[in-house]
């Protein structure tokens, strides 16, 4: 049994019912992000252009693996999350719910697909 | 209710923004501009993941998608990435300061919103030639 009163648990949970989770997880994300990137813009961009041995040779470095790897999670999560509201934005009824499945799947799947690939080469 | 009248027919009102008239501001072209950025990048998240996933995989695959990559399209969509990565790296610092209660005066929105563009601008070039 909860000894949580009706109101105790709807207070701060405004109209989306999850308060301000949301906003603070897109702010969260936004500025590890923006620590990031512009080490990981760098590391990419010079990566680029090479053959395949410097390229995987560039991504098996300690560094700049577990960096893509974080940018990946937190940069998929960050859109997923931002691309859904643009889908409660202008969707409704079932393209909503299409719409909604369909962002979160499609970050999932480049999230996975980027960290199957890091590990091939880095590990 | 306007349906009141006893017509079934729907009554056809004016949506609102009423785009034909709509005097468009700096403060909402950099908010569209944040949202139509942040999913531009993920065709070029889409390429670079590919691109990798080529790398770790075999090496005529790896040609194949560095061909892609090192193409006419692949630097269009990389170089446009660039900008637009940077773009929304800014309007992100920009909604920070928002949440901080700083900048929201509308003169001074709007002077954010120009520094976001050229700011964006100035990023990418530099980072072309950093890179």
């Amino acid at each position: 049994m909860t000894y949580l009163t009706d109101r105790k648990r709807a207070v701060g949970a405004g109209a989306s019912h999850t308060g301000t989770a949301h906003h603070w997880f897109m702010t969260m994300s936004s500025v590890a992000l923006a620590v990031m990137l512009p080490v990981w813009l760098y590391l990419f961009g010079a990566a680029i252009g090479g053959t395949r041995d410097q390229v995987v040779a560039a991504f098996a470095n300690p560094f700049t693996a577990i960096l893509t790897a974080l940018v990946l999670v937190v940069s998929m999560r960050h859109f997923a999350k931002g691309s859904a509201v643009m889908v409660e934005d202008y969707a409704h009824g079932t393209a909503r719910k299409a719409g909604l499945i369909f962002v979160s799947a499609l970050a999932a799947v480049i999230a996975t697909t980027g960290l199957y690939a890091l590990i091939r080469i880095a590990l | 209710m306007a349906e009141a009248t006893g017509s079934s027919k729907r009554v056809e009102r004016p949506l609102s923004p009423h785009l034909q008239i709509y005097r468009i501001q700096m403060t909402s072209v950099s908010s569209i501009l944040t949202r139509i950025t942040g999913h531009a990048l993920m065709v070029g998240v889409i390429l670079a993941v590919w691109w990798l996933l080529a790398a770790a995989v075999s090496e005529p695959y790896f040609a194949l998608a560095n061909a892609v990559m090192t193409s006419w399209f692949g630097k269009l969509v990389m170089t446009g990435s660039l900008w637009a990565v940077w773009y929304h790296y800014l309007a992100g610092l920009r909604h920070l300061l928002f949440d901080a209660r700083i900048g929201l005066e509308i003169q001074t929105a709007e002077r954010l919103g120009w520094a976001c563009i050229l700011g964006s601008v100035a990023l990418t070039a530099l980072t072309l030639v950093i890179v």
